[in-house]
């Protein structure tokens, strides 16, 4: 049972992982338009756009 | 006098030396217009940001400062087919934005802990019938805490906040025993971790969190989803005002931008944006929408003119007055803010629900220990299942029951164009027995329109129309309106007060009054039979037609009331308008109560006597001239056409040109009433089992968790029946609306 020790803390450090990511997608403003966002991932890449230009 | 298109209100200069604008824009509907408009938006140079938001039809565009003019995103947007207007987020959908990412947080945080603490709670009830150790459990325990403790901390945060602010107010809510029951649940299980006992109610705490939120944040983001429809419908309405920024410069601004003491332009055919008094020019003016009078009055220098106002021959110059000084205005703001007051007295079903339920809880548990100390148990054993009681009382499913309704019934009538502008209106809508329509803009359609069409040979109808858009009067827009015209006549010439007139070919045209055209007689002829209707003669050489022109009832308006009529609720017209054409209005219609010639006081004192005889009074209106009515009513409702005024106070909106949304609202909110009470019943009745349990001490945490989630579950599944509205409401209207798809 002593291996509890070390697979505890690594539970929780993945559940905390998956909940750092979740914040950090909620602040990167992934959830502001659920709708669009479906439709960008199967959307055709942006052309290349040349940076001098811009 | 060309004016220029001045959007600086909009643009927010930000600090990193960028500009930043939010377009709402129309027809945006699917990914080809997200990735055209973005693409076509970022190609323009200087442009570094071009990003279209689907969910809200919106495009948010930044850009180096002072390189461009966003006049010219604008004018893109409409070589590609989009109409798009500068907007203008409202506060209060700033706060709200705020307020749903924070409950995604505190939501994400829950649901994190209550997975982990999930996971360790498992091992311990299993254990609990084999063979765990105690220090194992007590360390299983110990972990269980250390997660739950700051997890609660901050993802009970929007209940603890509710909670203070309704004890700080002397009344409960519900979220009153729901803290409550989560601080005595952790409490009580630190304790018991410490003491080295078998049970402990981390889980529950945390579940009981994470179903909460969940419901909350479906209920908030339908709420913001509608929110953020409005806010888009009065950015397209776009009110604008063309002011004199020189001695002959004028510049189109937004109406927010408009100082008093500035000059406006209101060209014929305009509707006023401000409150002011004429200073120079001669004209009629359409008092309609503020007074409920569709007769013309006429205006000069010294004239006071309202927002609202239509402007119908010549152009006027005005000054613009402050608030305070527009006497109809300051008139009926102070009937608003008295009418407003009244109607925040409505106590929430929820509230009223709690204000039974929180008594009858503490006080079955306050029962429970003493009952115990009395049967020779030991103090902390009494406290102990005291405190299980409270656990599982704590009205989760409860707290659920009326949101979860509430979301599905807005959603419902989001998608059959109602939009929801006040939280507890679905409540209130379900109890009205007695409709109330104001005329004018209500039950007819807010435009002109022709109502003898049939009668004059098409290819007549096509050249009147196309010469018709020469033309900036309302009158003459109607005609271009009902022939569909789109290309405009060369060579028109417009003749002040009587009409228009060209040449084809040799042919003389014109388009104006009867007397302009040498139509008198059939304009009469017309005039005798319906004396309401305004008349406009077109002549096409020696070929002379009179077109009949009046406000007309909304293409359904029979049937809804019809409808209203045969599900009990009684409906009745208050209108502004004169007597003749409210009786003709109410004749066709079918409805016996009309009183026509009303003001705004005279519309709440009728609707407050209809409140005092027992009536649940709906209000639906447009006018200015209603907004105080809408207050007072029990609940209204406004078209989305309406005056801003109105559409703020009403407590739902309906879009559209057919009336239909309006009866169906009824039948969804009586729907969503039903089914508010049955999960209230529901969620009673699981006490009724569980209580019992909790009473004798059975009550172990897998029983807590158990009927926590089964009863939310059931209620959920209850609510998802709202998507359908009362059967008597909804009959062929049900597939008529969907606008929004």
């Amino acid at each position: 049972m002593e291996v509890l020790v070390f697979l505890v803390p690594l539970a929780l450090m993945l559940g905390l992982l998956g909940l750092i990511g979740f914040l950090w997608s909620l602040k990167n403003g992934q959830y502001d338009d659920l709708e669009g966002a479906g439709w960008r991932a199967i959307a055709d890449d942006e052309p290349v756009r040349d940076s001098s230009t811009s | 006098m060309q004016a220029t298109r001045d959007f600086s209100h909009y643009v927010r200069n930000l600090d990193s030396g960028l500009s930043h604008i939010d377009l709402a824009v129309e027809g945006v509907s699917c990914a080809g217009c997200m990735s055209k408009i973005e693409r076509s938006l970022s190609a323009l140079p200087d442009v570094t940001l071009a990003r279209v938001n689907l969910t809200d039809r919106r495009v948010a565009l930044e850009w180096k400062q002072g390189a461009l003019d966003p006049a010219r995103f604008i004018d893109r947007l409409a070589e590609l087919g989009y109409k798009a207007y500068p907007f203008e987020p409202v506060r209060a959908e700033a706060a709200e934005t705020e307020q749903a990412s924070f409950l995604l947080r505190c939501l994400g945080v829950a649901a994190f802990a209550a997975m982990n603490v999930m996971m360790l709670s498992v091992p311990v009830w299993s254990g609990n019938v084999s063979d765990m150790i105690p220090e194992q459990r007590d360390f299983f325990h110990w972990l269980s805490a250390l997660i739950a403790l700051p997890a609660v901390a901050y993802a009970g945060q929007p209940f603890f906040r509710s909670a203070l602010r309704a004890l700080r107010a002397r009344t409960t809510n519900m979220d009153v025993p729901i803290s409550i029951g989560i601080v005595l649940a952790l409490s009580l299980s630190v304790t018991e971790t410490i003491g080295h006992a078998e049970h402990a109610y981390f889980d529950a705490a945390l579940m009981l969190i994470t179903f909460l939120l969940a419901g909350r944040y479906l209920d908030q983001s339908m709420r913001r989803k509608t929110r953020a429809v409005a806010g888009n419908l009065a950015a397209l309405k776009a009110e604008t005002a063309t002011k004199f920024v020189g001695a002959d410069e004028i510049s189109v601004v937004p109406i927010a931008a408009i100082e008093p003491g500035d000059i406006v332009l209101l060209r014929p055919g305009e509707r006023c944006a401000v409150d002011g008094s004429v200073i120079e020019g001669k004209s009629s003016i359409d008092q309609s929408l503020i007074t409920g009078e569709t007769l013309p009055a006429s205006a000069g220098p010294g004239t006071a003119v309202y927002a609202g106002t239509l402007n119908l021959s010549g152009a006027l110059r005005v000054r613009v007055a402050t608030a305070a000084e527009g006497t109809l205005l300051s008139e009926i703001g102070r009937l608003l803010d008295n009418a407003v007051q009244a109607r925040s007295r409505y106590v929430q079903l929820a509230d009223r629900a709690s204000r039974l339920y929180a008594p009858v809880v503490h006080a079955t548990a306050l029962l429970t220990m003493l009952g115990w100390v009395a049967f020779g148990a030991s103090w902390h054993d009494a406290i102990v299942t005291a405190i299980a009681v409270l656990i599982i009382t704590c009205p989760c499913a409860l707290g659920l029951a009326i949101p979860a309704v509430q979301t599905v019934a807005s959603g419902a009538m989001f998608r059959s164009g109602v939009l929801l502008n006040s939280g507890n209106a679905i409540e209130r809508l379900a109890e009205v027995d007695r409709v109330v329509f104001d005329k004018t803009g209500t039950l007819t359609l807010p435009e002109l329109d022709v109502t003898n069409a049939a009668t004059i040979p098409p290819a007549d109808f096509a050249l009147a129309g196309r010469l018709a858009l020469s033309s900036h009067h309302p009158v003459a827009a109607a005609v271009a309106r009902a022939a569909g015209a789109s290309k405009p006549l060369a060579g028109i010439e417009e003749v002040p007060g009587q009409g228009v007139r060209g040449f084809i070919g040799d042919r003389e045209v014109r388009l104006g009054r009867p007397s302009f055209c040498d139509a008198d007689r059939q304009a009469n002829e017309i005039l005798s039979g319906d004396p309401e209707a305004t008349v406009v003669a077109f002549r096409n050489g020696s070929e002379c037609h009179v077109f009949a022109v009046r406000q007309r009832l909304r293409a359904d308006a029979t049937a809804a009331v019809a409808r209203l009529a045969r599900a009990g609720v009684a409906v009745e017209i208050l209108s502004g308008d004169r007597e003749p054409a409210v009786r003709h209005a109410a004749g066709q219609l079918g409805i016996h109560e009309w009183r026509a010639g009303v003001t705004p006081a005279d519309k709440i004192a009728r609707i407050d006597a209809l409140t005092r005889q027992g009536f649940k009074v709906m209000m639906v209106g447009d006018g200015m001239n209603d907004a105080p009515a809408l207050a007072a009513a029990h609940v209204s409702m406004s078209p989305v056409t309406a005056t801003h005024l109105s559409r703020a106070t009403a407590d739902l909106v309906f879009l559209g040109d057919r009336l239909a949304p309006v009866v169906v609202a009824i039948g969804y909110s009586r729907k969503a009433r039903l089914l508010m009470r049955q999960n209230l019943w529901l969620a009673a009745g699981y006490n009724l089992l569980a209580v019992p349990l909790a009473i004798a001490g059975l009550a172990t945490p897998l029983v807590a968790a158990a009927a926590m989630s089964g009863s939310s579950l059931l209620v959920i599944l209850n609510a998802l029946r709202a998507h359908r509205g009362a059967s008597a409401f909804c009959s062929e209207a049900d597939e008529g609306g969907g606008e929004l798809g």
